[in-house]
């Protein structure tokens, strides 16, 4: 899909890029990755020609840029840009439409596609399409700039540390959108980040870079395990060095006995099974195991003011944030600091409840890690 | 009373006009200047000089070519008004953001649609400014106008102060205050709006 051949960019003297040689499969996520100023968000702006090259070549999609008109060639390929950029002048449905009302589509089919991605990244359509970005938060922000990129269903798309600024809740949600966007619309990524937790968990392939040249060029179990030299390994060894803590992901340092209830329990059990367990609210799952809601003690009770209560299926159950079993768990304790939650559930992928994690589990971690093995068996 | 109105609307009128017509002129200078930033220190020099030139001389000089009557007030307001109409445009295009300008030809704009699409509608804020600013100097300009046979409120002043009558000038001085009072609030709080769409989009918190 995108080919480098030789390419050389340099500013002044300096060569930013030298002599690189790249190819990226068609439906690839890459990922390009390393110091700050080693030439990535140059690589990017090359293959969309906002920096045009020194010399080599490099083809989009078997054509050789060079020969193509470079509006035309940026009107095909999804960009987007470290920060983020939205229009601040333009509602959110504007800017989603900019590339399709550039190349002239009928405004029907562009309304129909924004309402149609802004539902696919669950965002209602009737409540954003008429704001402004100053009115979103920063992640929504994001997701705005991830789905104008995406309007024309490009082949192709070029991201710049799309994801820099934002909470690792929302950093890890919308890493999970792209890819399953990536997925399942088969389109290609380049991808740019300094995050090596990021690459991993989204790359199909890695580049290292340094100083303008590719390091290394592999998928990211490879380039953890056969590191190609000492730069490779220094980039990565702070991920390696964590693997080696006993307390690096969420589901070993989770509490797995969770207080949980059917939709079928009733009203006066639960309240009993609360009271028992010294619990002010109680996990909801079906009988699969997936995660339902929380129902908490005051909900359970004010709703029994206003009308009677058989189950608690009848009670409105509470959403919460959950985090994957996998996750990383210092971003689970960031979550319930910065969020000031007193807990956060635990889900598989298939948002089967797992676990919990609770403040208690935050200072459990952290003692065995200050007293070390003590808590290890 | 009916003459009052009849002054302030002249006033209003005549004012607006010449902002008007310097704005037309003004904004396009200003877009060009960006093109041209090498020039724009000169160009802007040189109109700078037009302002120092005090109002009295400025509608005599004016007078001769335009004679008695209101198009030498909104000749002179349109050269007052140049200067902030120009700079502000370009001082409001070229400090939109560099990556908003990358965000719009990164997605397939090509010059012109950047300047229509993301340029100048984010330089509007500094740009009302402009006009808020000229229009409140053209306030002041007509009243001296009325030397050189200029409508509108200056009338009122002039005759107070000729015939030491404190309640004429009055009646002239207090809706000129007033308008320009208004003028200043409510562009002000256009600015104010506009502003807090362009400033506050591109820094996501948290
Ligand atoms: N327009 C430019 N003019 C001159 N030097 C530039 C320009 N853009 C980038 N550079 C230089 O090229 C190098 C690589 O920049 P960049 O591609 O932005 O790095 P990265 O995205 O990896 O941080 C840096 O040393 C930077 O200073
Ligand atoms: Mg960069």
């Amino acid at each position: 899909m995108v080919i480098f051949k030789n390419v050389t960019k340099t500013f002044g003297r300096h060569a930013v890029i030298s002599d690189m040689n790249l190819e990226i499969s068609r439906g690839q996520l890459a990922v390009l990755i390393g110091p700050s100023g080693c030439g990535k968000t140059t690589t990017l702006k090359l293959i969309n020609r906002l920096q045009d090259l020194t010399s080599g070549n490099i083809f989009v999609d078997g054509k050789d840029i060079s020969e193509t008109n470079p509006v035309e060639l940026r009107r095909s390929i999804g960009y987007v840009i470290q920060q983020i950029g939205l229009f601040p002048n333009m509602t959110i449905e504007q800017n989603i439409e900019v590339v399709p009302r550039l190349l002239k589509y009928p405004k029907e089919k562009c309304h129909e596609r924004t309402r149609e991605l802004l539902d696919m990244v669950g965002m209602e359509p009737s409540k954003y399409l008429g704001r402004y970005p100053f009115e979103l938060s920063g992640g929504q922000q994001q997701r705005i700039g991830v789905l104008r990129a995406l309007a024309t269903s490009p082949p192709l798309m070029l991201m710049d540390e799309p994801f820099g600024a934002l909470d690792p809740i929302t950093r890890d949600s919308l890493q999970d959108e792209i890819k399953k966007l990536q997925k399942s619309l088969g389109i290609t990524i380049v991808f740019v980040t300094h995050d090596m937790d990021e690459a991993i968990k989204l790359a199909d392939v890695i580049i290292l870079m340094k100083d303008g040249k590719i390091v290394q060029k592999a998928p990211p179990e490879e380039l953890l395990a056969n590191p190609a030299n000492g730069f490779v390994r220094e980039f990565t060894g702070k991920k390696r060095i964590k693997a080696n803590y006993d307390l690096d992901l969420v589901h070993e340092i989770m509490n797995p006995s969770v207080v949980v209830v059917t939709k079928e329990k009733g009203f006066a059990g639960s309240l009993d099974l609360m009271r028992k367990r010294n619990v002010d609210s109680l996990v909801v799952i079906d009988d699969a195991g997936h995660l339902e809601g929380v129902i908490t003690v005051e909900a359970l009770l004010g709703a029994a003011k206003r009308k009677r209560i058989g189950t608690i299926g009848e009670v409105e159950l509470l959403k919460v944030p959950t985090i994957d079993q996998y996750a990383q768990a210092r971003d689970a304790f960031s979550i319930i600091i910065e969020k000031k939650l007193p807990f956060l559930l635990v889900v598989d992928n298939n948002n089967r409840l797992k676990g919990i994690v609770t403040k208690t589990s935050v200072v459990k971690a952290l003692a065995s890690i200050v007293w070390k093995d003590e808590n290890n068996e | 009373m009916a003459e009052l109105v009849h002054r302030i609307t002249a006033h209003l009128l005549i004012s607006v006009t010449g902002v008007a017509f310097a704005a037309a002129v003004g904004i396009i200078i200003g877009i060009l200047l960006t093109y041209a930033e090498k020039l724009a220190s000169l160009v802007m020099g040189a109109i700078e000089v037009l302002q120092t030139i005090p109002s009295l001389a400025m509608l005599s000089i004016l007078l001769i070519f335009f004679g008695l009557g209101n198009t030498t007030a909104i000749m002179a307001i349109f050269f007052y008004s140049l200067l902030p109409i120009v700079r502000n445009t370009y001082t409001g295009i070229q400090s939109v953001e560099p990556f908003l300008i990358e965000a719009g030809r990164g997605m397939g704009m090509n010059t012109l649609q950047v300047l229509l699409k993301v340029q100048i509608p984010n330089a509007v804020p500094v740009i009302v400014s402009g006009l808020r600013i000229s229009l409140i100097t053209a306030y002041g300009i007509v009243t001296i106008a009325v030397l050189v046979g200029g409508g509108g409120l200056g009338r009122y002043v002039y005759r107070g102060t000729q015939t030491q009558d404190m309640g004429m000038l009055l009646t002239g001085a207090i809706p000129i205050s007033l308008m320009a009072f208004l003028t200043d609030l409510l562009l002000n709080k256009l600015e104010g709006l506009l502003n807090r769409r362009v400033r506050t989009a591109n820094t996501p918190e948290n």
